[in-house]
């Protein structure tokens, strides 16, 4: 299993029955792979759609059923389109139970980094400054080091995306829960030492006594 | 609503240096005849006010790469590489504003109200040079109204008195920036008699439209 797949497999297990749940683009989309079509989730759109399905057999695509990626979906029995002020009031007004999003950095105060590296890469924050700001609970899906630089670092460098701080991040390597104390150590994956991690990690980590191996959908 | 226009002579109502509000997410729900008219006639310096510049050779990507574009408004243009490149260049100049902010201060615009109160980017860039105020102990952004000098629509289905509604996700933008551009031309994958659309599902009422394109030939 690949990296990618580990960390959707496990971010799967925190989405609730009957929940409304954005994913990013990315990896984050990733998730809805694996969270059992019996579960009563709807998943939104940014662009327009509660109940995003899978992607289309090919020769199927539908020109105006796209996902915020621009990418072909389908849409689920259920399903509903709306516009973007709606979209957002899902997102901004308390509607959205969770949200996954991709990160560049999260710091030791859980603040999230993820729409901008000064100089190299501007392409605008898209919707994930409304979907930190008002989702009801907040994930992050990402790599725990790129280019051999921990991306868990003590405090942010790049532009923070939102005041807010996440609740969860979730890396091929652990899964860490940032409190108002500070980031704590919850799972290890697979065959991954709390040694090893702390080792990949720049920030501060509270390890309890017990840390589990994490339990993958 | 005053009949139907050749994309041609849409275009020739628009002057350099206006102001244009497109509709579309990546290029989903952009009025492209629309914009095949106005590269056609090659009418510069616009501001484009828009969720995205989608990519090159789609929707607004053809008014980029046709150099036709001096200041852009919009919340995300990372997967159009001609814009980051013509921005760092200073060809354009680019506002990137929070997706749901932006949708709200366009409504704002059109709805005749003064502004937009956000918690959305607080804390980040986004609220440099802004005034911040608090209501009942919550602190937020304010953001201004943002009208222009034309809507360009794409819609689904057009009735003979410019009622218009949109399919699956390309709604998007283009129900609410009817209301915020002067003068408002709708482009619609077909026109169809008056009733078609029954009243219940009519998303931009044709008393906001000045113009439609003619059929598709």
């Amino acid at each position: 299993m690949d990296a990618k797949e580990l960390i959707a497999r496990r971010v799967a297990r925190e989405i609730r029955p009957g929940t409304l749940v954005n994913l990013g683009i990315g990896l984050p989309s990733m998730v809805a792979n694996f969270v059992p079509s019996d579960l009563g989730v709807f998943f939104q759109a940014e662009n327009g759609v509660i109940g995003l399905g899978a992607r289309p057999l090919e020769g199927m695509e539908v020109r105006h059923l796209t996902d915020a990626g621009g990418g072909f979906v389908t849409a689920v029995p259920g399903a509903a389109s709306i516009d973007s002020a709606m979209s957002f009031g899902l997102i901004r007004g308390g509607h959205l139970d969770m949200t996954v999003l991709g990160g560049l950095q999260v710091d030791e105060s859980g603040h999230l980094a993820n729409w901008k590296v000064p100089g190299k890469m501007v392409p605008g924050m898209g919707g994930a400054m409304d979907l930190v700001t008002g989702a009801a609970r907040v994930i992050v899906a990402m790599q725990h080091s790129a280019k051999g630089q921990s991306k868990i670092v003590q405090c942010c460098t790049l532009p923070l995306t939102a005041l807010r701080c996440v609740d969860l991040v979730v890396t091929d390597l652990a899964v860490i829960e940032p409190t108002g104390m500070g980031l704590i150590l919850r799972e290890r994956a697979p065959g991954v030492s709390v040694e090893a991690i702390r080792a990949a990690t720049e920030a501060a980590l509270f390890v309890p006594d017990d840390v589990p191996e994490m339990i993958l959908a | 609503m005053k009949g139907a226009l050749k994309p041609e002579a849409a275009a020739e109502m628009i002057p350099e240096g206006a102001s244009l509000m497109i509709g579309g997410f990546m290029a989903v729900g952009t009025p492209e005849r629309m914009i095949d008219a106005i590269v056609t006639r090659g009418t510069g310096g616009l501001t484009v006010i828009a969720n995205d510049t989608a990519m090159p050779g789609r929707g607004i990507g053809k008014l980029i790469s046709a150099g036709l574009v001096r200041h852009v408004i919009a919340s995300h243009i990372g997967l159009n590489p001609e814009t980051q490149a013509k921005m760092i260049s200073g060809e354009i100049t680019c506002e990137l504003v929070p997706q749901g902010t932006l949708i709200e201060r366009i409504r704002a615009g059109g709805m005749g109200l003064g502004g937009v109160l956000t918690s959305t980017g607080l804390g980040t860039e986004v609220e440099e040079g802004k005034q911040i105020v608090t209501v009942e102990g919550i602190r937020y952004l304010v953001e201004t109204p943002i009208t222009a000098a034309f809507a360009l629509i794409g819609a689904w289905q057009a009735d003979y008195v410019g009622n218009l509604n949109y399919m699956l996700t390309a709604h998007n933008f283009n129900p609410i920036i009817a209301l915020a551009g002067r003068t408002v031309i709708a482009e619609a994958d077909s026109i169809v008699p008056v009733g078609v659309i029954p009243p219940d599902a009519v998303k931009t009422p044709g008393v906001l439209v000045d113009h439609l394109l003619i059929r598709a030939a």
